[in-house]
């Protein structure tokens, strides 16, 4: 049985955790001012023999991504944080920053070093007011305590409700000033990223990792999660469990072993389907939940790890209701710079709303297949790959459901019976 | 509405964090709506001026963002998550109650001006699901009955405080502040993680 491994979330549950002094006071600034003695080459080294692979979805080595940076170049170099937590199902970046913003600083500090910026943006979401506080507050508590402000400027920049600002190259647009719209890769963002210069964008969870990381070293990291998969990480449990919540485990910990210890799924229910990683990650169903939780491990089961948003469903949920919401999400996000996306998602819409009213054919999944068959791999960036997977992944899993719609005419699913407060006369 | 010699200095301040000006950009529509509410042709072209660009090149990234209202909002802008975990878990029965209670449709807002209605995306707290945000600050597992609730509360001039959130909610202006970056003092009150986020280090306190 795999045991929780708090790190990241160790002093969550004290009630100041997210103050200056609560953080010092755990040894706090402790590992920038170790990594800021180093070789910048030094922590780069460190990082890649900790085996820390991104969070925010891909899973591309935290340490080579750092190594892309040209050196010697005499240009400006800029770290940006993906702090724009937005794939439906993830819920961990936005209590992180709220219970111990400090982490990502001193997280920050570490990287500019390593990679010699001078300069750091984080670019977080701007639907979380109370997150944009603390960090706010936090940034300027350690400028104040002199972390920031010698050698490194931070920056906190706030979106404002573009899911497609989570892509990198379109963050990168934002924070420039323009619409939110993916740029053409390469040149990479290593070579060609902020104002065309050398820029590592990672995630929250990323960079947060990375002061415990430098404080125990790479062999501790190493030490815990599987062969290409190390160290631990946030696994958001939500849905038709009876105890949703944050659970930072070694990764390789399988959804069994996550419901063992959180207690199960809703009682009376079972469990229908899930996703292993927020809602662009094909969903998995109950043969699945031995599935190790590992980059490796999910992808070789046919989806992804993404960002470890364990969303659940349990058998009153239908499954044409669930991907037609999402369908409509990825619609409405599409940025359209591309036409496969953007006129794709528009299409998809339409047919599942027809086959979820109880008005759509046979041949309807055919077309719904054959459309993402030509947005997957065609589209500009990951939003319109995104789009397909809960579509195909539930008509391999669920065909039946989809026909019965047909069949019956319409939905054959009472919505209360899905809510959590069914029963409660709410 | 005149900008004050304060507000320009703010405006000033933002641009200056930026190592490129047009970055300020967003900021600067945060700012606006926090003066004046909305982004209105005003603000536009005050931000164009700031930054030396066309008023067709702000308003092309105002009218990407949802957050950037193109008319007024209520003093308290409810936003009803209706993404699938949400919307399955009752979000879709909450935005329908609340439709009914308010008698408004989506971004609707009442004849009072105090509360508008708008079914939002996931917003990163499907542990706290079904989630409605106000002014962008968190009001977790919502019923229809508690949402109904909290917008009466809103209506009489004393709304209900967040559940991971300040002391009090802020209005929508004041909230936009807070997002152009302006410290309103607020960062330490509330509660640093609700139960949710905090149940794996419980169970692995316990030992298991």
């Amino acid at each position: 049985m795999t045991q929780l491994v708090p790190v990241l979330s160790a002093h969550w549950d004290e009630k100041d955790s997210f103050t200056i002094e609560a953080y010092t006071r755990h040894g706090g600034y402790k590992a920038s001012q170790k990594a800021l003695a180093m070789d910048p080459d030094a922590v780069i080294q460190l990082v890649k023999d900790s085996g820390l692979r991104g969070r925010g979805g891909a899973g591309f080595p935290t340490g080579m991504k750092w190594g892309f940076i040209p050196q010697g170049d005499n240009k400006d170099h800029y770290l940006v944080v993906n702090a724009d937590e937005s794939e439906p199902g993830t819920c961990k970046d936005m209590p992180l920053l709220m219970a111990n913003p400090h982490v990502l600083i001193e997280g920050c500090i570490i990287a500019c070093h390593a990679i010699r910026a001078k300069h750091a943006f984080i670019y977080i979401r701007g639907e979380v007011t109370h997150v944009v506080r603390r960090m706010n507050q936090a940034i300027e508590d350690a400028y104040k305590a002199g972390h920031l402000g010698n050698g490194v400027e931070l920056v906190l920049h706030v979106g404002a409700g573009a899911y497609i600002c989570g892509e990198e190259t379109a963050l990168l647009d934002s924070l420039e000033g323009f619409r939110g719209q993916p740029r053409l890769r390469p040149p990479f963002p290593a070579i060609a990223g902020l104002y065309a210069r050398p820029t590592v964008v990672n995630n929250v969870e990323s960079i947060s990792a990375v002061p415990a990381i430098i404080a125990n070293g790479a062999e501790w990291y190493q030490s815990m999660g599987t062969e290409k998969s190390k160290g631990t990480t946030l696994y958001s449990l939500s849905g038709h469990v009876n105890n949703p919540g944050q659970f930072e485990a070694p990764l390789g910990i399988t959804l069994r072993e996550i419901l063992e210890l959180s207690g199960g799924i809703r009682t009376g229910h079972t469990l229908k389907f899930w996703t292993p990683g927020g809602s662009s990650t094909p969903i998995f169903t109950q043969e699945h939940l031995d599935t190790p939780l590992d980059y490796e491990g999910v992808s070789a089961a046919g989806s992804m790890l993404g960002t470890k948003a364990l969303q659940i469903f349990d058998e009153t949920t239908c499954v044409v209701r669930a991907v037609l919401r999402w369908t409509e999400f990825y619609k409405h996000e599409s940025c359209g710079k591309c036409t496969p996306c953007r006129e794709g998602t528009w299409w998809l819409v339409q047919i599942l709303r027809d086959l979820e009213a109880g008005k759509g054919t046979e041949a309807d999944l055919a077309k719904l297949l054959d459309l993402c068959d030509n947005i997957l791999g065609r589209s500009f960036c990951a939003l319109g790959d995104g789009a397909t997977s809960p579509i195909t992944s539930s008509i391999k899993y669920f065909r039946d459901e989809y026909i019965a719609h047909i069949t019956h005419g319409g939905c054959p699913f009472d919505p209360v019976a899905s809510t959590l407060f069914v029963g409660a006369g709410a | 509405m005149a900008y004050s010699i304060e507000d320009l200095a703010i405006m000033d301040s933002m641009i200056a964090r930026y190592p490129r000006s047009r970055s300020a950009i967003m900021p600067l529509l945060h700012f606006v709506q926090s003066r004046v509410g909305y982004v209105d042709g005003e603000g536009i072209e005050l931000i164009a001026k700031l930054l030396t660009l066309e008023t067709a090149e702000v308003s092309a990234v105002a009218t990407f963002y949802t957050q950037y209202k193109r008319k007024p909002v209520g003093e308290y802008h409810v936003g009803v998550c209706t993404n699938t975990l949400c919307a399955v878990m009752g979000g879709d029965a909450i935005f329908a109650g609340l439709k009914a209670h308010l008698g408004l449709e989506n971004d609707g807002v009442t004849a009072d001006g105090k509360v508008s209605l708008e079914h939002i995306e996931c917003n990163a707290a499907c542990d706290y699901a079904p989630v409605v945000m106000a002014n962008w600050e968190f009001y977790d597992n919502q019923t229809v009955q508690s949402s109904k609730d909290l917008v009466d509360s809103m209506r009489q001039g004393n709304p209900k405080p967040p559940t991971r959130g300040p002391n009090s909610l802020v209005t929508w202006k004041e909230a936009s502040a807070v997002l152009a970056g302006i410290n309103d003092g607020k960062a330490h009150e509330g509660i640093q993680a609700g139960e949710p986020s905090l149940l794996g280090l419980k169970i692995s306190k316990e030992g298991k």
